[in-house]
C-alpha cells in the first residue's frame, strides 16, 4: 500500500483509495456509504468496518464514477 | 458500407456553439456532430480561431481525466467561446482555471463545506427556504415568473447562507452574476466582473475588522490570516462558488420544470411515486446539459486519441450536451426516461474539477421538485413553449423568465 492509500476488501472486491488525488467530489460515499467516507476535510476515507458483506456492486459503481481516479475497486483474487 | 459512408457528413469545421431552439432538444449543429463518425470534431470559435469538440461519452472521461489537458484560462490557446473570456484571459482564475498540484491545494480549501454529510445536514434549512418562497408566490399568484419568484431566490439564499454572504444584498450580486455569465461583449464581462470583486473585498473587509459567517468567514480567520491565500485569490474563489451556487441550479429548475411539463408522462409518474424524484434528478441533469460548454481545456503536449491528434497549444472543448447523448451509453439518448439510469452523465463534469458542488444541486433540486409536485400539481406554463426566449449557446443554457400559472 503506498502512502496515502486507503483499502479493504469488500463484497467480492478489492477497494484502495488514494487520499492524495482525492478532489472531494463526494460520489463514493454517496453511492456506497457502506465502504466510503469522507473525512471532515472532504478527503476519501474507506471504511474497514464495513468490509465484511458489504456492497461490492455499490463499490464498484462508486469506482466508475470517481472522477478523479482515487478510488479503484478491483476483483478481490486479483 | 464502410461507417463513413453511412453516417451523417459535416460541415468543415462549423460554427460553434449552437443555440438551443428548443430549452431541452440538441440545437441541429450538435445532433449532426453527435451523429458523424468519430468522437473529435474541428469547430470555429467566434474570433475564427478553430478548437476541437468532443461528443463521445468515453473519450470525454478520458479527456477530461488527461493530464495533458490543462484549465488553464489565462493559456493563449484556451478555447474562447464567447468575448467575455478574452475579458478575463489575464485575471488570476480560482482554482477552476487551475492545474494539479497547486489546483488540489486550492480546492481542498472548500470541500470540507460540500461534503455528502455537510450537504445531508442542510436538508431542513433546504427545505425552509424552498416553501417559503414557494409560500410567497402561491400567496401572490397566479400568475407568477417562476425564475425570479422561485427557480432563483432559492439557491441563492442557500449559496448566501453557506458562503455567509448576506442575503440582504441579493439584488446586487443576482444582477452583477447575471451582467457576468451573460455579457456579450469583453468590456461588459469586466465591468460586472469588477462590481464583485469590489463587494467581495468589503466583504472581507468586514470579516477581517468582525469574524464573519460561512465559508467565506472561515477562509478570512484561517487561510487568509495565515497566508495559505491570499486576497485576490480568496476573492476569485467566492465569486467562482457564489455565481455557480446562483446560476446554474436556477437554470436547472426552470428548465426541469419546462421538461416535465412538455412530457406528462412523466410529470405525472413522478407526482405519483415521489421516491423517483433523486433518479429523476439526474436524468434531467443529463437530459438537460445547463454548462454544456463547460469543459473547455487546452493541450499542454500532443495527445492522440481516437485516431486524432490534437497537437499542443489547441483547444478541446467537451460538450456536455452532445456526450450525454451518446447513444451507446444511453439507450434512446433523446428520450427524457426518468426511470433510467444517468448517474455516469457528464453535467458536472469530470477528472479533478468535476463540480464542488454537485451534492448541494442535487439536494436542492430533490427538495425543489418533491415541493412543486406536491404544492402546485397543477402547474403550468402561462405561454407555450415555442414563446420562451432561450439563452444563447455561449452561457449557462436556461430562461430569464418563465411565466407559470396554476
Amino acid at each position: 500500500m503506498s502512502q496515502g492509500e486507503d483499502a479493504a476488501r469488500e463484497g467480492g472486491v478489492r477497494v484502495t483509495a488514494d487520499r492524495t488525488v482525492c478532489v472531494g467530489a463526494g460520489l463514493c460515499a454517496l453511492t456506497a456509504p457502506a465502504v466510503f467516507d469522507q473525512d471532515d476535510d472532504g478527503i476519501v476515507t474507506v471504511l474497514r468496518s464495513a468490509a465484511d458483506g458489504g456492497d461490492g456492486a455499490a463499490a464498484r459503481e462508486a469506482g466508475l464514477l470517481c472522477p478523479s481516479g482515487a478510488v479503484r475497486v478491483t476483483d478481490a483474487a486479483g | 458500407m464502410t461507417e463513413t459512408a453511412m453516417t451523417p457528413q459535416i460541415a468543415d469545421a462549423p460554427a460553434f456553439p449552437n443555440d438551443r431552439t428548443c430549452p431541452y432538444a440538441l440545437p441541429e449543429g450538435y445532433a449532426r456532430l453527435r451523429d458523424a463518425a468519430g468522437a473529435l470534431h474541428r469547430v470555429t470559435l467566434y474570433d475564427g480561431r478553430q478548437a476541437w469538440v468532443v461528443t463521445r461519452h468515453e473519450t470525454a472521461r478520458k479527456l477530461l481525466a488527461d493530464p495533458r489537458l490543462s484549465s488553464d484560462r489565462t493559456h493563449p490557446g484556451f478555447p474562447a467561446t464567447s468575448p467575455r473570456f478574452e475579458a478575463v484571459r489575464g485575471v488570476r482564475p480560482a482554482f477552476i482555471g487551475m492545474d494539479p498540484p497547486e489546483h488540489g491545494a486550492k480546492r481542498r480549501m472548500t470541500i470540507s463545506e460540500f461534503t455528502v454529510k455537510k450537504i445531508k445536514g442542510m436538508r431542513a434549512e433546504v427545505e425552509e427556504i424552498v416553501h417559503g418562497f414557494l409560500d410567497e408566490m402561491l400567496a401572490a399568484g397566479p400568475p407568477a415568473d417562476l425564475v425570479s419568484q422561485f427557480a432563483l431566490p432559492v439557491p441563492s439564499m442557500v449559496i448566501c447562507r453557506l458562503l455567509g454572504v448576506p442575503y440582504a444584498d441579493h439584488d446586487f450580486f443576482q444582477d452583477a452574476s447575471r451582467r457576468l455569465v451573460q455579457s456579450t461583449d469583453a468590456q461588459q464581462a469586466v465591468t460586472a466582473r469588477q462590481d464583485l470583486s469590489d463587494y467581495l473585498d468589503g466583504l472581507i473587509t468586514a470579516f477581517q475588522a468582525e469574524p464573519g459567517p460561512g465559508l467565506v468567514g472561515s477562509l478570512v480567520a484561517g487561510q487568509l490570516a495565515n497566508g495559505e491565500i491570499d486576497r485576490e485569490e480568496l476573492i476569485a474563489t467566492a465569486m467562482l462558488l457564489l455565481i455557480a451556487g446562483h446560476e446554474t441550479t436556477a437554470s436547472m429548475t426552470s428548465l426541469s420544470v419546462i421538461a416535465l411539463l412538455e412530457h406528462p408522462d412523466q410529470y405525472t409518474a413522478l407526482r405519483d411515486d415521489p421516491g423517483l424524484i433523486p433518479g429523476a434528478v439526474e436524468e434531467l441533469l443529463r437530459y438537460l446539459a445547463i454548462a454544456d460548454i463547460a469543459g473547455g481545456r487546452v493541450a499542454t503536449a500532443d495527445i492522440e486519441i481516437d485516431g486524432r491528434l490534437i497537437r499542443a497549444g489547441e483547444g478541446v472543448i467537451v460538450t456536455n450536451s452532445i456526450a450525454n447523448r451518446d447513444g451507446s451509453v444511453f439507450e434512446d439518448p433523446d428520450t427524457l426516461d426518468i426511470r433510467r439510469s444517468a448517474r455516469h452523465h457528464l453535467s458536472f463534469g469530470f477528472g479533478v474539477h468535476q463540480c464542488l458542488g454537485q451534492n448541494l444541486a442535487r439536494l436542492e433540486l430533490e427538495v425543489i421538485l418533491a415541493a412543486l409536485l406536491d404544492r402546485v400539481p397543477t402547474l403550468k406554463l402561462a405561454v407555450p413553449v415555442e414563446e420562451l426566449t432561450l439563452r444563447p449557446g455561449t452561457t449557462i443554457q436556461g430562461v430569464n423568465e418563465l411565466p407559470v400559472t396554476w
